[in-house]
């Protein structure tokens, strides 16, 4: 069924770290090389090789340049991924019930078997979150690598997202969002995170850091404003002679 | 938005075909219109032929036509699986008050009601299908006001410039017809030009700024991938804005003035030249809704573009 559900047991979802993130784009990388054969397989690409390459991603990482509150531009990497959002107006557009959001976890997921490829979900997902697959007529999206967060054939420390296990960076965290005392629940709180597009209503579980200050004044940063002089008033006769004779 | 052929159809076919068979019930009910076997068989297959052709039409673009049946299920809340239900409920009324109509004589009591129920499911899948359009709030060209005004508007113009051409052709003009259509027509024009102006001067609350949360102007430095993606040629369709303006006044020359004018030189005129006109406005009129409906989806800006330099959406 289409209607979402009145309270999900867990929220799980990511944490993202603007000020962390450089672009690398392994993220998406990773993203694409485990859901080529997880629960969404195939992610298709068209003409891979060839002038016009093309084909379905779950995660995309854009940059933007912002010029900041003082006027200071400032470039931010970004990458976007399904937000899973609470009220997600991609489900209940859905005319098959193909789209859903799980009770036990709140992910958003297709039913690749009874989707009709109509795409009116990616028209109503605000986020570009949501990827046709031409070949295979049905839409595709992000899950939260549901195949890999439970999988008990991995080690405990590998069951979070690919785009989480491969990031170099350690900008991408995983965790219960809907339990305030998890610790991604904690950073959200220290690090002011926000949801994207509020207006929009769709209460995204995925949360953004916003980029720290910059420290641009001297000194900001912990070292020394500026380096002290060999020569202060206190220094011995022989200091202060070698000081002008080594000036001259 | 990328303006899909089989939707643009679909929506004008479909939405002629539900007026058509909405108007001839009302001006039967109001003894304006003689249930004419005659006219019965051409206007209910020219309202069928339209109706269906049109969901046929729409399935065309479909992944996966042959699950095309599963879209009915989710009415509860999915505005498309409501216009699949009516659109089949419809048919049931309609399809027995054609039939009476056409193959008898029995005008019994619930004959009139029989109708006026078609009607009523006809005009609720009219409703329906612009409410799949309205209720999307990621593009404000569409989650507005206007867009159902505009989907009743024009649903019910062009099924009066088709009754209209039917009744001439079967020596039944007469002017409450003329005048449903032109009145319809006059309306039609004025509501398009107020959407137009409507979405020419409200765009989404959603900013690039809203879109990435960051402070200051945003400006998108690189995208994320070389070579356009889904998203791009999906939402982002750029042709309409360049040439918007000429297709607007197409459309209006076409959809609006020319059927206005052509039913006016119809109901003064008589016998082949008031048919060949009436049918003319039509023709013309058809044309005109499918520009605007091309129009409808190409001009409508999506906000996920704020992620891939738009400046607004």
């Amino acid at each position: 069924m289409t209607s979402l559900p009145e309270a999900t047991r867990t929220k799980l979802g990511l944490v993202i770290d603007l000020d962390i993130c450089v672009g690398c784009h392994a993220c998406a990388v990773n993203c694409k090389e485990w859901n080529a054969g997880g629960h969404s397989a195939p992610l298709t690409d068209y003409d891979p090789y060839g002038a016009d390459p093309g084909g379905v991603w779950f995660n995309r990482i854009h940059s933007f340049e912002a010029t900041g509150e003082n006027g200071d531009g400032r470039t931010v990497h970004f990458p976007k991924s399904c937000l899973h959002c609470e009220d997600a107006p991609c489900v209940t557009v859905c005319p098959t019930g193909a789209s859903y959001k799980r009770e036990d976890d709140g992910i958003v997921l297709v039913n690749a078997d009874t989707c009709i490829g109509c795409k009116l979900c990616s028209w109503a997902c605000p986020y570009g979150a949501r990827e046709y697959d031409e070949d295979q007529g049905v839409m595709k999206k992000c899950t939260l690598c549901v195949d890999k967060i439970y999988n008990e054939n991995l080690d405990e420390e590998s069951r979070v997202p690919a785009c989480v296990s491969t990031c170099p960076a350690g900008a991408r965290h995983f965790g219960d969002l809907g339990d305030p005392d998890s610790d991604v629940s904690l950073l959200v709180a220290a690090r002011g995170g926000y949801d994207l597009m509020p207006e929009q209503g769709c209460k995204p579980t995925n949360k953004y850091l916003p980029p720290r200050p910059r420290k641009t004044a001297a000194g900001s940063t912990g070292a020394p404003h500026a380096l002290e002089s060999v020569v202060d008033g206190g220094a011995s006769p022989f200091l202060r002679w070698v000081d002008k004779v080594l000036s001259r | 938005m990328h303006p899909a052929f089989s939707v643009i159809f679909f929506t004008a076919a479909s939405g002629a075909g539900y007026g058509l068979l909405t108007l001839m019930a009302i001006f039967q009910a109001g003894g304006l219109l003689p249930a004419d076997p005659m006219l019965g068989l051409m206007g209910f297959l020219i309202a069928f032929f339209l109706i269906t052709a049109g969901l046929l039409s729409s399935t065309f673009h479909l992944g996966h036509p042959e699950r095309a049946w599963r879209a009915v299920s989710q009415w509860r809340t999915s505005w498309l699986s409501r216009e699949g239900v009516f659109a089949i409920l419809a048919y049931i009324p309609t399809g027995a008050y054609a039939a009476l109509w056409i193959f008898t004589d029995l005008r019994p009591d619930w004959f009139t009601v029989l109708g006026m129920v078609g009607a009523m499911l006809c005009m609720q899948t009219v409703y329906c299908t612009a409410m799949i359009y309205a209720s999307l709030k990621t593009i404000r060209a569409w989650s507005n006001g206007w867009t159902p005004i505009g989907y009743f508007a024009l649903s019910v113009m062009t099924g009066a410039l088709l009754l209209n051409a039917v009744a001439t052709a079967f020596g039944h003009a007469q002017p409450a017809l003329f005048w449903t259509a032109a009145v319809a027509v006059a309306v039609s024009g004025i509501v398009k030009m107020q959407y137009w102006r409507f979405i020419d001067r409200r765009s989404s609350d959603s900013t690039a700024e809203t879109a990435t949360g960051l402070k200051g102007e945003v400006r998108l430095l690189e995208a994320p991938h070389t070579q356009e993606n889904y998203l791009q040629k999906e939402m982002g369709y750029k042709i309409a804005q360049k040439h918007a303006g000429k297709l607007r006044q197409l459309a209006i020359a076409a959809g609006f003035v020319a059927p206005i004018l052509l039913t006016t030189l119809a109901n003064t005129s008589a016998g082949f030249t008031a048919m060949a006109l009436t049918i003319l406005a039509v023709l013309v009129a058809a044309i005109g809704v499918l520009i605007e409906r091309w129009l409808f989806f190409a001009e409508a800006k999506h906000v996920v573009t704020l992620y891939y330099g738009a400046g607004s959406a």
